[in-house]
């Protein structure tokens, strides 16, 4: 058991940190969130110094532990997060690097790496969330195109997204987890239609999608046909392994900035807000190492992150509720005020123990997949 | 960063379990030795005897801890010139975490921690008990106490192998007795986990394994959380030794042992508040357990301080 790095590693950490200290005053100001075309232009500019400076393709290439330290300094530096970027990034990108043909990877990768382009995820519909699989939105073949009609919800970045990769039935008589195809579906078809959805936190952050008779070739499928979900579940085993590296860096910081205002504020002599502020201490640092050992578990195993996401996941999701409810402790009535620092975060904390597969699916793989235990009928 | 047990790592956490199991299927100890067979006196008094609800204070089993001092369980750490087999605090933690699994009984941190400094403890042919905080553990059944326990007044223990006095004054706690604590810890929440599993696939109602329905499903899941966050953090502090990391996997293993312990005595159902069943050693060992170092209080206001250092 070791927690050191390589020199190689030691160095390109460094490398990185000075990189951070150089650009990132010259970042122009973080856009509001309701913003979006000011957000793309955000994200995808910030995609482009990476690219420029060669750290583009970190998500991709290089060891877990490169991938790490990356999460982790840019984190601390405060540079932005992927945003807009991030299904292009963690999502269909990796997918299209493990499952596309040559010419589907020179056409979709590069202008992801290059912030050119933004990528939409429409997985979930509106019948179907938890229950992926039982999707419905339909794709016929017509000679060389698909014709997909159908709707899909929950479609992160879907008002300013380039692409889509999309789920569909291709074979509606199969048994549910077999029929489904993967489609990289370009968002200025005819027969597109993008509704905003409006969370709970007051952000327009996803939309519902109408499908109808949308024509898709047939040549951006990636992978075989009705061979989707084997491809999906490369994807979501991305999105629940490392997705969520410099958000425990994240959550760690603010923990030390609660302490910080506790000790303004007088809240600090609070003994049972104290501890409850020394627990959470131990639960990001918990949580850390579990990243680190996960990464090292990664690294020996070749690369795909395995259902060991799921144990992270449960146990992040609900740390990440309880520190923005400390922080809420921490401002007393002011936490009402949405102004105050984290309030806004509390709110969109809500959605973590229920994106990417609800605490309660998590808990059935983790007791089917990882304990063995039968599956319910 | 190879933060993973390296082969050596893994092939000595093997043969401490088997050896463990062997000396536990021997007979002598062994959290699932059946009721009856109670000590002579002379004898070690296996662990079924001495579970019995209201016995006497249970006795030391001489003879098992000669067989872990040959197996080099408190000699670990001490030098190779010293007799000992020259590893790490990371090695301490991985057999510890097999002695808390297989709930073996006795004074284990503080003749681990008497390696080396009081004759014979190395080798297992002396006991050493500690006060830690304001408990001490085997008392009676010692050769040596350290420090002092002066004062002491025996308790009515709630865990039958583990007797209990209370000392006046409070001692002071090193922080390898809390991690090493925190390892054995996290060998019991893993063996809960294990053992609600086990039950939970075998034992059928309304015709299927009650491990079908989501609400044992669940309950199992969360064990198995609890446990490999702890062990990230045990395994850690094992590498880093520093205070806060050791606070952290204290809370951590505290939490995954007496929980995991709970969750699978609901698991168990009636046969889980039986006496024969196991799993209420498991609990109640894991509460003497987390009461030492100050217990969760005394980590929680470190990592509190940790925060605004």
């Amino acid at each position: 058991m070791d927690l050191s790095y390589t020199p190689e590693e030691e160095e390109f950490r460094a490398r990185l940190r000075e990189w951070l200290g150089k650009v990132l005053p010259t970042l122009p100001p973080k856009p509001s969130p309701d913003d979006w075309p000011g957000r793309r232009a955000y994200d995808l500019g910030w995609q482009r110094m990476l690219y420029d400076a060669g750290y583009a393709d970190v998500h991709w290439e290089g060891t877990p532990s490169v991938r790490l330290i990356f999460l982790e300094e840019t984190e601390k530096a405060g540079a932005p997060y992927v945003g807009a970027n991030f299904v292009g990034l963690l999502h269909a990108g990796p997918t299209i690097a493990a499952e596309g043909t040559p010419e589907q990877r020179a056409r979709w990768l590069p202008p992801v790496l290059r912030g050119e382009e933004v990528w939409c995820q429409g997985f979930s519909e509106p019948d179907a969330g938890s229950d992926l699989a039982a999707l419905r939105t339909r794709a016929r073949r017509d000679g060389d195109d698909y014709v997909v009609s159908g709707s899909k919800i929950w479609t992160s970045h879907a008002e300013v997204a380039d692409w889509c990769e999309l789920l569909v039935r291709t074979d509606p008589e199969a048994p549910k987890h077999k029929g489904i195809s993967w489609l990289a579906m370009p968002m200025d078809a005819p027969g597109i239609t993008v509704r905003p959805l409006r969370t709970l936190a007051g952000s327009a952050e996803f939309a519902e999608m109408f499908l109808d008779d949308v024509r898709v070739p047939v040549a951006n499928r990636v992978g075989d046909e009705n061979d989707g979900w084997r491809v999906t579940m490369v994807t979501l085993s991305f999105e629940r392994g490392t997705a969520f590296v410099g958000e425990v860096v994240a959550c760690r910081r603010v923990l030390g900035e609660l302490a910080v205002a506790a000790r303004r504020n007088g809240r600090w002599d609070d003994a049972a807000l104290r501890r409850r502020l020394g627990r959470l201490n131990a639960e990001f640092r918990a949580l850390w190492r579990l990243t680190q050992w996960n990464v090292s578990e990664a690294e020996a195993s070749g690369g795909v992150p395995g259902v060991g996401g799921s144990v992270f996941k449960l146990r992040y999701s609900h740390a990440r509720q309880e520190l923005y409810d400390a922080a809420a402790e921490v401002l007393g009535p002011d936490s009402l005020d949405l102004e105050r620092p984290w309030m806004p975060d509390r709110l969109s904390s809500l959605s973590y123990t229920i994106a990417a597969g609800t605490s309660q699916i998590q808990r059935n793989i983790v007791g089917e997949r990882i304990l063995g235990l039968p599956k319910g009928r | 960063m190879r933060f993973q047990l390296t082969s050596e790592q893994g092939a000595l956490r093997g043969a401490m379990r088997g050896a463990l199991r062997r000396t536990a299927g021997a007979g002598s100890w062994g959290p699932v030795a059946p009721r009856g067979g109670a000590a002579d006196g002379h004898s070690p008094a296996p662990l079924g005897g001495a579970a019995e609800p209201g016995a006497s204070p249970p006795r030391l089993d001489r003879e098992l801890w000669r067989t872990l001092g040959e197996l080099g369980f408190f000699s670990l750490r001490l030098p190779e010139a010293d007799g000992g087999a020259g590893l790490g605090l990371p090695e301490a933690v991985l057999v510890f975490e097999e002695a808390g699994r297989a709930l073996v009984p006795g004074p284990l941190v503080a003749t681990h921690l008497a390696a080396g400094e009081v004759p014979g403890a190395a080798e297992g042919e002396v006991v050493v008990a500690a006060a830690d905080g304001r408990l001490v553990e085997w008392l009676q059944e010692a050769d040596v106490v350290r420090p002092g326990a002066e004062g002491a007044v025996p308790m009515k223990s709630v865990d039958p192998l583990t007797p209990l006095h209370r000392v006046p004054a409070p001692a002071r706690t090193d922080p390898v007795a809390v991690l090493l604590t925190a390892a054995e810890q996290l060998g019991t929440a893993g063996r809960a986990c294990e053992l609600a599993v086990q039950h939970a696939r075998a034992r059928e109602q309304f015709g299927q394994p009650i491990g079908a329905f989501q609400a044992v499903k669940h309950l199992c899941a969360q064990m198995l959380v609890r446990v490999e966050v702890a062990r990230a953090a045990v395994y850690a502090a094992a590498v880093t030794a520093e205070r806060a990391d050791i606070a952290a996997a204290r809370l951590l293993a505290d939490e995954a042992a007496v929980r995991g312990a709970r969750d699978c005595l609901q698991v168990h159902g009636g046969m889980g508040f039986t006496w024969e069943c196991e799993v209420h050693l498991l609990l109640k060992r894991a509460w003497v357990r987390s009461e030492r170092g100050g217990g969760g209080t005394e980590s929680e206001e470190l990592l509190a301080a940790d925060l605004v250092a």
